[in-house]
């Protein structure tokens, strides 16, 4: 293997696309129309789908009325547990690759309701207008159970998960004496916080088209973050082999986690498809998208002790999150306390607390972006206490090796993010008395906080093939939720190959590709990309080896790691005159094609030794109408730490999208739930709010240099999910600080404000 | 969707002819009832489409005012420059509402019949006497941070949620009507009604009633005049409470004064008795928050909106200092 040269920016060669600000392969496509998304797959006789929800929360159906909408010209057939064909049994036949522990949802199982908008019935229609008015049409009796879906109201009713779920590690034991330490620390802080639920909402809305095609075989156009993850699961739920199906989803319109799980669209589509032999569409609606996966309410307490200069001493973090009755949903919410600052006393506690609601569901970085607010909350709030600056004893504090394992980290640029993001944000001219800046009837206020969050690698396999025209076709069944993986891959690959990127394509979406994880966590680049990675490096070696072999080659003799690849050459390093295209090496040597499959394991002897890990430092301000409370983030700084960037232009953007993400945790997003009815009632975009472009200011992203050798091939982390992190404490804290109010309460909408400006 | 008939006017007459069926709708921008139709919230059997009629005009009135017409756009009217400079309140009304797609649908008519935007009310799943009738109002003891502090009643407690209505009921723009039995011309405080026992009646209007125009008289309180909007996010979002402002000043006296709250109530929320208590007065904060507490002083918050309460409080010294301060006609 090739040492990786430890200048970020390239990879294998010095003038390859890695690191540079390549534009989006597939934005052409995504701006003319050209890129298609799973409801608009069609075929001649296309049946549309419409499911009709749940009125009750908890209950059972007692009688199902189809008469009425049977009844309609062009209502084909009605799908409801009465008449549904016999599945699959067994409860893992209905797994797939994110379910946690439990027994998972199964649509139109029986007549049990166990969740507000919970489907009930699938009617079938020529034409979707049709459907939508038949699943009016469908009388539906219930026998009404008692339901709990207030987690205040439930807090004490809790138990603690075990290692219920894949990438969930349970809270580190004790460390310390956390209780004493804390009684005994001069300074303290000590507050509860909550987190309201949050739904995904991507642009696209969950939809399922199924193509059946005349032999038989479906061709699923599912909008997922896994082809493969439901390709397993319709095959185990419906009985079908492996080569009857295959399920596509090349253009995918956000997702955030909504589809790391087979949605129940998809076996509804499915299910319309193999009874009733005929392509078949499921689209859901918009309140309907409040029917599966949600960021789980949170209620937190910190617990922090410090000596007078700011050395914590005691630090406890606990949380009460709510799951479903049916599934353990668990994520790591308190570990990154144990994680981020140095603290010889540390109690991490985590609890469920199941409710009627649906299984909730990893939403952009899942855990941390609601654990560690508080956990930043209370850090500012311990250096208002201690009068110091939150930088000063945020730095006082570092973490040089992971106190919850003693284990170096295998690189941490924090302190670099926290530098430069303060330098560019002019974190110096703060003054850190609460209300002491303003202009006119603004309130200035200036926050920070930290993040951090995994840097994840999963197992991944990929093919290249390389033609003799000089053009390479990468795929792996990976997925491009919008994140830019179409991008990354192409330069990773024509990096490796030193190829202009328009001679590479890459392929993904697609469960007949070799295999890839679902796409979440964080982990593509690194996963996927080192199988990218790996593979070229085979056809790379194979390219070598075919130009040694012909007459008068230039490169005769010359060893691999003598030979560099430019500009769809390969080139003898210390003698550039001595070269060869590729084209001619494959002509040369009679070569239509070069095969290659490979795939990429994690460094797992270095992963068992180190924590990986990306961090952000996140300056935020904020303006506040000192009479209305009325909220406005001015401007934001990003700094980030994750490694080589291997595009800082879709980076930038997944920084910036968090951010913005960000900014709808800390002052907008929140889920309604009636607790008498159990059911959300603001499940529209009209009243489910998340930012619009005036609620978004200037935000600033700046990568700082990190080296790793140890994280994967490519030194490269991922950052899909840390931009969002350190985002909503930093606002509480800039409120704090224009304001003198400390709401711990997300989101902070402006009443909760007004109650501490009277 | 339900099956209903289209039909396209090709008059007013013929409008309101064919609105004697019952089950029958207008249908103008369609942003607010087509969507409640897909909702399941409204099933007209006929539509007729008025949205072609000649009545799309904004013009001079013979008593100085501004006539502006029922099928003229919201974006059409906020950025006629008669609108901008003698009712800029009424411009910078329509602005802060909705989006700038909307706004370029939706009709001034339409905005004035727009329908509450209570959760409950969109959710045929969950009980809603304005939907229908008897069957309960899911937003007292539900999720109510939206709904009403003012002339609510124990059978709804739902607000309006139009920004232009707020701005005419300052200007008290009267709004001309043509129905069955012949024209006839409502004074803006009279158009909508509070919920009482018959929430599922928002105005004044009978069956087969099209509005024609909504009349600005010639007052516009151009020189010290705002309107102040506060919401949840910086746009595309409804009001939590709002405040159309006009003054007329002399020096710093107020000489005469309009003072309207939206998202408060079921209907713009007015009255005369506020408005008296700021008129011989000195322009100050006190002044201000005596009137604010005037208008507030029926006013009854529920679990989750009791903070408008306040709010509206703050807002109105907020608005009315505005108003006193500002000179000339501002452009929104
Ligand atoms: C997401 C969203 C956000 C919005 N935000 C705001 C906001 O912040 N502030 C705000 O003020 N508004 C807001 N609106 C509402 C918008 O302003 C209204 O939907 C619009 O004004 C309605 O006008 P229209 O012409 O489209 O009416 P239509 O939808 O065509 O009609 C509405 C009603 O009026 C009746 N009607 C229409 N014209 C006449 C007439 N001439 N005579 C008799 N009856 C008639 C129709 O029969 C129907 O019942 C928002 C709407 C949406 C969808
Ligand atoms: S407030 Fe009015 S509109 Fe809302 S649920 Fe009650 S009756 Fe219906």
């Amino acid at each position: 293997m090739i040492a990786i040269p430890s200048i970020p920016g390239f990879l294998r060669e010095p003038n390859g696309p890695i690191g540079k600000p390549v534009n989006r392969v597939d934005g052409r496509k995504k701006v003319t129309g050209d890129a298609h998304y799973a409801a608009e797959f069609t075929l001649p006789d296309l049946a549309h789908g419409c499911i009709v929800s749940s009125a009750i929360a908890r209950g059972r159906i007692t009688r199902i009325d189809t008469a009425a909408a049977l009844a309609l010209p062009g209502v084909i057939h009605i799908f409801t547990h009465e008449n549904r064909p016999s599945l699959a049994w067994f409860d893992r036949k209905w797994k797939d690759d994110d379910a946690p522990k439990g027994s998972p949802f199964r649509p139109l199982y029986d007549a049990e309701i166990h969740h507000a908008l919970q489907p009930v019935a699938l009617v079938i229609a020529e034409s979707f207008e049709l459907a939508r008015y038949a699943a009016r049409l469908v009388h539906i009796e219930y026998e009404v159970a008692p339901h709990q879906t207030n987690l205040r109201a439930n807090r004490a009713n809790t138990f603690t998960p075990g290692k219920d779920k894949g990438g969930f590690q349970p809270p580190p034991k004790p460390r310390g004496n956390p209780e004493q330490a804390f009684l005994d620390s001069p300074v303290q802080v000590d507050v509860e916080f909550t987190q309201a639920a949050e739904y995904h909402n991507p642009m696209e809305m969950h939809a399922t088209t199924v193509l059946h095609h005349d032999d038989g075989t479906l061709t699923v156009h599912d909008k997922t973050q896994g082809a493969q993850n439901c390709h397993t699961y319709v095959c185990n739920v419906f009985g079908l082999p492996k080569s009857a199906v295959r399920v596509m989803s090349p253009f995918v319109g956000g997702a955030f986690g909504s589809g790391l799980r087979p949605q129940h669209q998809l076996f509804m589509a499915m299910l319309a498809a193999t009874q009733l032999k005929r392509s078949v569409r499921v689209e859901l609606s918009r309140p309907q998208m409040f029917s599966f996966g949600h960021r789980p309410e949170t209620i937190q307490r910190v617990a922090l002790g410090a000596d007078r200069d700011g050395t914590l001493r005691a630090l406890i973090h606990e949380a009460v999150q709510e799951s479903s009755r049916n599934e353990n949903y668990v994520e790591i919410v308190v570990n990154w306390s144990g994680q981020q600052y140095t603290c010889d006393n540390v109690r991490l506690d985590y609890k469920l607390s199941r409710l009627d609601v649906h299984t909730p569901q990893d939403q952009r970085a899942p855990g941390a972006a609601t654990g560690v607010p508080a956990l930043e909350i209370a850090m500012d709030e311990l250096a208002c206490k201690l009068g110091m600056d939150p930088v000063e004893l945020r730095l006082k504090n570092y973490a040089e090796t992971d106190p919850n394992t003693g284990n170096p980290f295998s690189s941490k640029e924090l302190r670099a993010c926290f530098q430069h993001g303060a330098e560019r944000f002019g974190w110096a001219k703060r003054t850190p008395a609460p209300r002491s800046m303003r202009e006119g009837r603004e309130l200035i206020g200036w926050g920070m906080a930290a993040g951090v969050w995994d840097a994840m690698q999963g197992q991944a396999a990929a093919k290249a093939v390389l033609g003799v025209d000089g053009k390479l076709v990468v795929s792996s069944a990976t997925a491009d939720i919008g994140t830019g993986t179409y991008t990354v891959m192409t330069q990773i690959a024509a990096d490796v190959l030193g190829l202009p990127i328009e001679e590479v394509t890459f392929c993904l979406g697609d469960s007949s590709l070799p295999t890839a994880p679902i796409e979440g966590g964080s982990w593509t680049v690194s996963t996927v990309g080192s199988a990218v990675k790996a593979v070229c490096d085979r056809v790379r070696s194979q390219l070598v080896t075919l130009a040694g072999k012909l007459d008068n080659s230039p490169l005769k003799g010359v060893a691999e790691a003598d030979v560099l690849f430019a500009d769809g050459h390969l080139i003898v390093r210390n003698d550039r005159s001595r070269r060869l295209s590729i084209t001619d090496v494959m002509r040369g040597s009679g070569t239509l094609s070069i095969e290659e499959e490979a795939r990429a394991l994690p460094y797992l002897l270095a992963r068992a030794r180190h924590t990986f890990a990306t961090h952000s430092a996140v300056f935020v301000e904020v303006r506040v109408d000192e009479d209305l409370g009325t909220i406005r983030v001015a401007r934001v700084v990003s700094a980030i730490a994750a490694g080589r960037i291997i595009n800082p232009k879709t980076a930038r953007s997944q920084i910036q999208g968090a951010v913005v993400w960000g900014i709808g945790m800390g002052l907008e997003e929140e889920a309604f739930t009636d607790h008498r009815l159990g059911r959300v009632m603001n499940h529209d975009y009209a009243e489910y709010h998340v930012p619009v472009n005036a609620d978004v200011p200037e935000i600033d992203v700046l990568f700082v240099e990190e080296h790793d050798d140890m994280v994967n091939a490519l030194g490269a982390k991922g950052v899909g999910e840390i931009g969002i992190v350190g985002v909503p404490a930093a606002i509480a804290n800039a409120i704090h600080h224009a304001t003198g109010v400390r709401v711990r309460d997300f989101p902070i909408t402006l009443d909760k404000v007004l109650a501490g400006l009277r | 969707m339900r099956s209903f008939t289209y039909a396209r006017a090709d008059s007013a007459a013929d409008a309101v002819g064919r609105a004697g069926a019952s089950g029958t709708a207008f249908v103008a921008g369609g942003t607010n009832l087509l969507d409640l139709m897909k909702a399941d919230v409204v099933h007209p059997e006929r539509l007729v489409d008025i949205s072609r009629l000649p009545l799309d005009r904004i013009e001079d009135t013979a008593e100085g005012g501004l006539r502006l017409g029922a099928l003229a756009r919201n974006a059409d009217t906020a950025y006629d420059e008669r609108v901008q400079t003698r009712y800029p309140m009424l411009s910078k009304a329509i602005l802060a509402g909705a989006s700038a797609q909307l706004r370029n649908m939706a009709t001034n008519g339409g905005n004035l019949l727009q329908r509450t935007r209570c959760y409950y009310f969109y959710d045929t799943a969950t009980p809603c006497n304005k939907r229908e009738p008897g069957s309960g109002c899911g937003a007292i003891g539900g999720v109510n941070r939206i709904h009403a502090i003012l002339g609510a009643s124990d059978q709804c407690i739902a607000v309006h949620p139009s920004d232009l209505c707020v701005a005419l009921a300052a200007l008290e723009a009267v709004v001309q009507v043509t129905g069955p039995e012949g024209e006839r011309s409502i004074p803006f405080a009279e158009f909508h009604r509070l919920p009482g026992d018959r929430p599922e009646i928002d105005t004044v209007l009978r069956p087969g009633d099209l509005i024609t125009a909504i009349d600005l008289p010639a007052k516009g309180f151009a020189e010290h005049s705002t309107y102040l909007k506060i919401r949840d996010r910086a746009s595309y979002a409804f009001a939590l409470v709002s405040v159309a402002a006009g003054l007329e000043m002399d020096g710093g006296t107020v000489r005469d004064a309009r003072l309207a709250l939206g998202g408060v109530a079921h209907k713009p929320w007015r009255d005369p008795e506020a408005e008296a208590a700021l008129i011989g007065k000195p322009a100050t904060p006190d002044q201000f928050r005596g009137a604010a507490r005037v208008l507030l002083r029926d006013a009854k918050g529920h679990e989750h909106n009791s903070f408008k309460i306040e709010l509206a409080e703050r807002a109105i010294v907020r608005a009315l200092t505005e108003a006193a301060e500002r000179k000339g006609a501002p452009r929104p």
